[in-house]
């Protein structure tokens, strides 16, 4: 029996939890630019840096394209390397995401994930990410503080590993997650040491072994290496179980590998989320329960790489199955919407699915607007070619009325 | 001088025999690379002074000193761009045109 007593327990926001997770990882290098709401992270990594509690190079960079860029740098040379970022700040780093990925370099990163311009604004939604979902990295989505700092542990036990080599996003929902305080247990160092051995990989220059890196290749070869980063996030899945297997065997804490479930054994009516709104749901599934609606969750934690396999056999026992997706990709539906469709293509029992967009730059998720989902998936009609593609992707909470 | 030798590429049979990620031993060139030159270096041995300003600025690093001590271009990896013509000191080196025909 782990005794998880002794650990210190701190009272933090998602983003110091965070850098907390960072601190204990022991990063090498960590290239730093600041936007709302990531800033805290690289604040707090700062001042550890400043006052000696962690080991590491901290560069100040002048952009999010140039962070990127010092941390394919850092890792390039063997050493482990976080950056942060946020919305525009990571779109204004897309090109690097690519490079990084194709480069195989294991960096590990937080975006606080919120809305982008235009119109502009800070508040949160997962626009930024999802717009990133091909760009090669591992995308992981959290619900609170204590996963975002136990997730950024595992995130370099599972990027670093020698069949992944893949770097690593951790998604916090901007302000919910990175501005509120909650209590966080704080793993000791000595354990974390013990999880996490030290970063090596093949991919080293050095004095010793001189290597050219990121080097061209023609359309004769190209396609290899593209197959190569497809298998590599494929076998992250196990990896990703078995991170998260032993991390809960010495640390007590276990997030249930690529999925998380909460009532979905006899439900229903399962609604997919991804990160802190699955909490709100949690609430919602409790008084639909009360009321004798058979009502789950689905949280996806991960959407890359995706669960196709325990989707599909979860969702496919239910009646119906509804997506929140805080994304919207124009003209089409919400992205986690046409992936979960996708995972379930395979299944025998393709159950009817409605799409649910909220959240959008910021607009809130009450309990309320959820229980309003799982009604709407007891009426989900079943004709596939009438009512339900008008009614399947609806946008929850409008503050005005759209029926024009 | 150190200078990597060409080696025939053979396409890997199984993808497990490709590096992972692009990334590979430094010095493996498996091609020349000259085609795209228009202009070529050439070097006035009796104007140079051996001063080595275009070994520095070759862009490219083509350019070495024989065993005689003398400066000579790699011709088969030159690019032709012009950088050691422009900046030698004391103009010993002349661009000439390829003769395509060759
Ligand atoms: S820069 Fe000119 S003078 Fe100096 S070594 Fe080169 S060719 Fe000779
Ligand atoms: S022409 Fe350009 S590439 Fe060729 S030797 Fe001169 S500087 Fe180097």
């Amino acid at each position: 029996m782990i005794d998880t007593r002794k650990n210190e327990s701190v009272f933090v926001s998602g983003d110091e939890a965070v850098a907390l997770g960072v601190r204990l990882s022991r990063p090498q290098v960590i290239s730093a630019y600041p936007i709302t709401p990531q800033t805290i992270v690289v604040e707090r990594l700062s001042e550890m840096v400043e006052d000696g509690s962690l080991d590491a190079k901290y560069i100040h960079v002048e952009s999010e394209h140039s962070a990127m860029s010092a941390a394919m740098g850092a890792s390039s040379v063997g050493a482990r390397a976080f950056t942060a970022t946020s919305s525009q700040g990571l779109l204004y780093m897309a090109e690097g995401l690519h490079y990084a990925s194709g480069g195989r370099m294991p960096i590990v990163m937080m975006n606080a994930n919120r809305s982008l311009a235009l119109p502009w604004s800070i508040f949160g939604d997962h626009r930024d990410s999802m717009s990133m979902l091909d760009s090669g990295w591992i995308q992981v989505y959290v619900e609170d503080a204590q996963e975002a700092l136990d997730m950024t542990i595992q995130a370099y036990r599972i990027a670093e590993d020698p069949s992944v080599l893949t770097p690593f996003m951790i998604n916090l929902d901007g302000f919910i997650l990175t501005h509120t305080y909650e209590l966080v247990e704080v793993p000791r160092q000595k354990e974390v040491d013990s999880y996490l051995p030290p970063f090596s990989t093949p991919n080293k220059m050095s004095l010793e072994t001189p290597k050219s890196m990121g080097f061209s290749t023609s359309p004769a070869d190209n396609m290899e290496f593209k197959y190569q980063q497809h298998k590599a996030m494929m076998d992250s899945m196990e990896v990703i179980k078995k991170a998260d297997k032993e991390f809960s065997e010495m640390f007590g804490r276990s997030y249930h590998g690529l999925v998380d479930c909460y009532q979905c054994d006899d439900a229903e009516y399962i609604l997919v989320t991804a990160g802190s709104v699955t909490g709100t749901a949690r609430v919602a599934v409790d008084t639909m329960r009360i009321k004798g609606i058979k009502a789950g969750v689905l949280k996806l934690r991960f959407m890359r790489p995706f669960p196709e396999q325990e989707i599909r056999n979860i969702l496919s026992g239910a009646v119906s199955y509804g997506v929140l997706d805080k994304d919207i990709s124009f003209g089409y539906e919400g992205t986690m919407f046409t992936n979960v469709n996708s995972a379930l293509s395979g299944s025998k029992n393709f159950p009817r699915g409605m799409n649910f967009v909220g959240g959008l730059g910021g607009r809130d998720i009450s309990v309320q607007d959820i229980e309003e989902m799982f009604i709407a998936l007891q009426k989900c009609p079943d004709n596939a070619y009438g009512d339900y593609i008008k009614s399947r992707v609806s946008f929850v909470n409008m503050g005005v009325n759209i029926n024009e | 001088m150190d200078k990597p030798e060409l080696k025939d590429f053979t396409k890997p049979e199984s993808i497990r025999d490709y590096p992972v990620g692009p990334s590979f031993y430094g010095g493996h060139l498996v091609s020349v690379n000259s085609g795209w030159r228009t202009f070529r270096p050439v070097v006035a041995l009796d104007t140079c002074t051996g001063c080595f300003r275009c070994y520095l600025v070759c862009p490219d690093g083509v350019i070495a000193k024989t065993e005689a001590g003398k400066v000579a271009v790699d011709y088969d990896f030159c690019k032709g761009c012009g950088v050691c013509a422009h900046e030698c000191p004391f103009s010993a080196i002349d661009m000439v045109k390829e003769d395509i025909s060759e």
